[in-house]
């Protein structure tokens, strides 16, 4: 099976600090879902934001969708987070932009034509059933929708992998069902890796996924 | 509102720079001008003991453009009266001869003092009027009100760019959170700051327009042709094709310059 990530003795930390995950080895299957845990600053966050070149590692190797993420240049940089979509807990909508550019936002840098956004926007806005607030922007819904349109952003441009992290954080019980119906959904019909960094794993989740925890730096996997 | 307040901030301190820049211009333009009327107006006096030709008088030096003789005729009839005809005749058979000599251009003090010595070096020149005390007050003063034009130009021209820095500062730091976003999706940096870049080639744009209309109002209104015309200049205080291109170049260049000064700083947010 395809690896979308692999990491080996990778180890993390903020410039000059003490590393925070340090000489880490695994793998990540394609089209698998992975759930990150940990507790409060373990460094399952700074490990999700390597995923996507936020942070680059001090040591080791990291290599996502193929590409080597070590002293990795700005153009591969972007390339490859077109082709990654990120879900955070605070949602990061651009407040100036409606619903409909927001999940626009990859295709558009994509290079998308309108015609093809436009549809692929609708079907998501669909999707998340969020069609009929197309024209308003975020500060005018509520967390649970706003995150529900941050799903369809991450999904607007098919991507290979959805890095979320902690995408229920700050919702309530039904909106974080929708949300981790999304995620299932992306994974099971678009087969899509799913990564999420999350306090604590749903209880009925309808789909087979990895397990690993951080702790004192080091990552261990979950059986 | 606070957009709108952006724009205009960014717009007055672009226009301050173009009009900064236009006054310099039609100083320096009044000042050619000047020199010009100076150039026609002036001439130097020769007086020589033989005939000098015009061809010879340009051979002499490249600034010489033409010479004329001085008759004194005017001068020996007012002696008429006074001295006998026998006399006036031997006056006017070892009387000199006098020149006026006109040249291409404006000369500086300096290009008078060497034009002086080329001349000196022909035997038959006796004597040369430069008038060079005068001619040298109106040139340094004219030099020094160009120059006083020019830095007052050049700080309110750094002084303003120094604002506009500052404006973009405040843009960038309104659209940072939109920059991050975009960069998470990985939009280039061109895509990036497109909005930043839109904002100050709009704002280029209207500066100049204001700058147009304000020349334009300037020129209809005639107040300031008319103080030109006072003095003998007469000149196009501003050239809508030349001028107006050249301040949409500047107001562009330095609009988009500081652009990018300001989108090469922004870090990306982790």
């Amino acid at each position: 099976m395809d690896k979308v990530i692999i990491a080996e003795n990778l180890s993390l930390s903020y410039k000059e600090f003490e590393s925070i995950i340090s000489k880490a080895s695994f793998s990540i299957d394609a089209g698998s879902f992975v759930f990150i845990t940990g507790a409060s600053g373990s460094g399952k966050s700074t490990l999700l934001k390597s995923f996507y070149g936020a942070i680059e590692p001090r040591a080791g190797s990291l290599v996502v969708g193929g590409v080597k993420m070590n002293r990795i240049s700005t153009s591969k940089l972007n390339y490859l987070r077109r082709h990654i979509g990120i879900v955070f807990q605070d949602y990061k909508l651009i407040k100036e932009w409606t619903i409909e550019k927001n999940v626009m936002l990859p295709l558009i840098i994509s290079g998308y034509t309108k015609e093809v956004s436009g549809e692929q926007v609708d079907k998501l806005l669909s999707h998340v059933k969020l069609g009929h607030q197309a024209g308003k922007y975020p500060p005018e819904l509520s967390g649970g929708e706003q995150q529900r349109v941050a799903m369809a952003r991450a999904l607007a441009h098919n991507p290979i992998l959805i890095l979320a992290d902690e995408p229920t954080g700050n919702l309530d019980e039904y909106s974080s069902q929708v949300i981790w119906n999304l995620l299932e959904g992306a994974n099971t019909q678009l087969k899509t890796t799913v990564v999420v960094v999350t306090h604590h794993i749903p209880e009925e989740m309808n789909v087979p996924f990895k397990h690993f925890h951080i702790e004192l730096g080091t990552i261990h996997e979950i059986a | 509102m606070k957009s709108l307040k952006n724009h205009i901030s960014l717009i007055v301190a672009l226009f301050t720079v173009l009009f900064s820049v236009q006054i310099y211009v039609g100083v320096d333009r009044t000042i050619a001008a000047y020199e010009t009327r100076l150039k026609n107006d002036y001439s130097i006096i020769v007086v020589a003991s033989k005939t000098l030709t015009p061809v010879e008088f340009k051979a002499m030096d490249s600034l010489i453009e033409r010479s004329e003789s001085i008759s004194v005729d005017q001068v020996l009839e007012r002696l008429e009266g006074e001295m006998s005809k026998k006399n006036l005749d031997l006056l006017r058979l070892t009387l000199p001869k006098f020149y006026r000599v006109y040249l291409t251009r404006f000369p500086t003090p300096d290009e008078i003092g060497k034009l002086q010595k080329r001349l000196q070096r022909n035997s038959a020149i006796q004597r040369i009027e430069g008038y060079s005390q005068t001619h040298d007050t109106v040139y340094k003063l004219m030099l020094l009100f160009k120059d006083v034009v020019q830095l007052f130009s050049i700080a309110i021209a750094a002084v303003t760019s120094l604002l506009i820095l500052k404006e973009m500062r405040l843009w960038q730091f309104q659209h940072a959170e939109r920059m991050s976003i975009m960069a998470l999706f990985g939009a280039p940096v061109w895509l990036r700051s497109a909005v930043l870049f839109r904002l100050a080639i709009v704002d280029a744009l209207i500066a100049t327009v204001l700058l147009c209309l304000t020349f334009f109002a300037i020129d209809q209104y005639g107040w300031m042709n008319l103080l030109l015309n006072t003095v003998g200049i007469e000149i196009k205080l501003f050239d809508f094709l030349n001028d107006s291109l050249r301040s949409l170049l500047i107001a562009l260049g330095v609009a988009i310059v500081l652009t990018l000064t300001i989108v090469i700083g922004h870090e990306e947010e982790e």
